[in-house]
């Protein structure tokens, strides 16, 4: 009977297996360096100055959990910031989605012009946002807009649009679908690598046009589809520019150099939650509750995320 | 020395936080709301040393109500470097044609005379609107308007207390009898998105869409400049009814100047923040030039100030012993952008409880106070 000394490897096999290891760390090294600078470290110095007071002028001061019961409890800008920036992670990403996956459908079918639709698409995305939203703010001005110039010459009742809370964020979804090149072109190559032969297939079946986008597209695609959400979701948890510029610039409250404006307008429908982290770290200096408030945008992004990839490895196992 | 000019308040506070050899020595803030935070953060350098240094009085050189906004909790970490002072702008032809002979000085013949010089197209929409008294309209903010009822913003204890005493829900409730009476909330929010941007030439009063208008004695020297097709006037701001004795009191900032915690020259930063801010001649010479209140009392009385008429509105309504300004807090404005917060949904009419509303107004700005100290 063997004894355990007996399996023990050999002195060379050791040696070996740890050269191995070595090796391994030494190629992974430029990305845990990278990770411990920008993400480990930046995220323990964010989990210890949320039980600090810290102004950034003055030395951190501990001050147990004022911060956290403060950003959960006591700030009521919390709870709106939450729900518009969760309303816009359920509403634009699956829009953007379903949107996105409809224009890459367009444009893989249509014969004549694809190359000026794809173009055409894609275009938009390429304006900065800056300048997207502005230009969306002054068509969509409810006093002098052309859009509502047309609706009302068309006896279509006009919405205030970015002026109006109801509508607010209704308008910020329809700047990002106007912006939905991105997802054109992704949609598309997935679209694109569906093998010819397993529509040929289907056709021969007698799989009509919704049977073919539901057994065969759908499978193939699937992956693309989840990786779009995914991203779109991280994304959609970090919304900041747009909605700080389209509701600055909606409210035509005059922005002089000593202003200090809450973002939000109009009566904190576009307050999104990094806009709050922004305005308690960097306009308040109330470091602690900036990175109190960051840590639950990283719990609920962490949470939207796991079960996304969750359900991913569920729908993939359910098709394979 | 270098300069550099249309700095925000948010960038200079980040810059002196960063600090680096870059970093300013004197530093100057086109409002008073941040102080509070300047001197209690200690950003700012306590500058009463150096006024002692100097042999300076503060309190002789300097009106009182401007050393108020400059200081917290008795450290003066700035000075103040010209001040504004808020009144009102009418247009003279379009009192004529209404037949209405002076300024409203009440709130109530404000309301009155708005409506009158109201004018409307023939589909019902604005033409021309007496008063806009919307908070977001250029310097409309309620913190300004709310000057006019002489609030008291905090107790001797530090809390808040707009929710005591009537004055910001007797104010709260003029804006929305205004709003009411001037057509209601939609319909000015409406005819104010047509207005073009307040220092360009599109001004709504200088396009003569608003015929009154409240705005910092800087707009006259602008319609001076612009020659506005109508002949224009000033006044100070209307009062509360039961206020009537206090006409002629107004809205008072101004611009700060300061040195920085981190300047290693802080000596010679105080040689320009004393010229800059207490230099008779060359403050006179300053407010001249771009049509501000002096901020030193030698110089609010120098023969040297500018006489126009217009003008001396404004400085009459700094001079008036009853005119505020806002107290300097240790969050800066955070109190002043949460009430601006609370206006903009009162006036909206989405508070349905004005004294609910306002005393978790008070919770909120205790609560933010709290939360700001170490």
């Amino acid at each position: 009977m063997a004894t355990p000394l007996a399996h023990r490897p050999a002195p060379a096999l050791r040696r070996r297996h740890t050269r191995e290891r070595l090796r391994t760390l030494g190629f992974l090294s430029p990305w845990l360096i990278g990770f411990t600078v920008f993400f480990g470290y930046p995220l323990l110095a964010t989990v210890y100055f949320s039980f600090m007071h810290y102004n950034q002028i003055q030395a951190p001061t501990f001050v147990g959990l004022r911060n956290w019961t403060y950003v959960l409890g006591r700030m009521p800008l919390f709870g709106p910031a939450l729900w518009n920036t969760l309303w816009l992670v359920v509403v634009m990403v699956a829009l953007r989605v379903v949107f996105g996956l409809g224009v890459g459908l367009l444009v893989t079918k249509v014969k004549a012009g694809a190359g000026f639709f794809r173009t055409a698409f894609y275009l938009p995305y390429l304006a900065p946002p800056v300048a997207a939203t502005v230009a969306f703010v002054f068509l969509l001005n409810p006093g002098t807009g052309p859009v509502n110039e047309i609706l009302g010459a068309l006896g279509v009742p006009a919405p205030n649009w970015f002026n109006d809370p109801a509508w607010a964020k209704p308008s910020l979804v329809l700047l990002s679908l106007w912006g939905i090149g991105d997802l054109m072109v992704i949609f598309m190559a997935a679209l694109l690598d569906v093998p010819r032969e397993q529509y040929e297939a289907a056709e021969l079946d007698g799989a009509g046009a919704f049977a073919r986008f539901r057994y065969v597209t759908w499978p193939s695609i699937t992956p693309v589809v989840m990786f779009a959400v995914v991203t779109g979701v991280v994304q959609t948890m970090q919304y900041y520019t747009q909605a700080l510029v389209a509701g600055k610039l909606a409210s035509g409250v005059s922005v002089g150099p000593g202003t200090v404006i809450q973002p939000g307008y109009p009566d904190g429908s576009t307050l999104t939650v990094p806009q709050l982290v922004y305005s308690l770290g960097f306009q308040n200096f109330d470091t602690g509750a900036a990175c109190a408030l960051s840590l639950v945008l990283f719990a609920v992004a962490m949470a939207v995320t796991s079960l996304l990839m969750r359900r991913r490895a569920g729908l993939l196992g359910a098709e394979d | 020395m270098k300069t550099t000019g249309n700095v925000t308040d948010a960038t200079v506070n980040q810059a002196l936080r960063a600090g680096g050899g870059n970093a300013p020595d004197v530093v100057s803030s086109f409002t008073t709301d941040n102080v509070g935070q300047y001197c209690s953060s200690g950003m700012w350098a306590d500058l009463d040393p150096f006024l002692k240094k100097s042999g300076m009085a503060k309190e002789r050189i300097f009106p009182e109500v401007l050393l108020d906004y400059t200081r917290y909790r008795g450290k003066q970490c700035a000075l103040p470097l010209l001040a504004d002072s808020f009144g009102m702008y009418y247009n003279k032809d379009a009192f004529e044609r209404a037949g209405i002979t002076r300024p409203p000085r009440t709130m109530s013949e404000l309301r009155r005379t708005a409506v009158r010089l109201t004018e409307r197209t023939a589909d019902g929409s604005y033409r021309r609107l007496g008063f806009m008294p919307d908070f977001r309209l250029y310097q409309n903010s309620p913190d300004r308007l709310f000057a006019q009822w002489g609030p008291a913003y905090f107790d001797e204890d530090g809390r808040s207390r707009l929710a005591r005493g009537g004055a910001a829900k007797d104010f709260l409730t003029t804006q929305r009898d205004m709003v009411t009476a001037l057509g209601g909330y939609g319909a000015l929010e409406k005819f104010r998105t047509t207005f073009g941007d307040e220092m360009s030439s599109q001004n709504a009063f200088l396009t003569g869409k608003l015929a009154m208008h409240m705005d910092g004695e800087w707009r006259g020297l602008m319609l001076d400049a612009a020659k506005p097709g109508f002949r224009w006037g000033t006044a100070p701001m209307p009062v509360p009814d039961d206020q009537a004795d206090a006409y002629g009191r107004g809205y008072l900032t101004g611009t700060v100047a300061g040195i920085a915690h981190s300047s290693r020259h802080q000596n010679a930063a105080w040689e320009l923040v004393r010229f800059l801010t207490a230099d008779t001649d060359q403050v006179v010479a300053f407010a001249n030039a771009i049509h501000n209140v002096p901020s030193t009392k030698a110089a609010l009385a120098s023969p040297k100030l500018a006489r126009d008429p217009a003008f001396r509105t404004f400085l009459d309504i700094a001079r008036h012993p009853r005119s505020v300004s806002m107290p300097p807090s240790v969050n800066g404005g955070r109190y002043i952008v949460s009430l601006r917060d609370f206006a903009y949904r009162t006036e909206a009419g989405r508070v349905p409880d004005l004294e609910k509303g306002l005393r978790r107004l008070d919770r909120q700005i205790d609560e933010d106070n709290l939360q700001s100290r170490n």
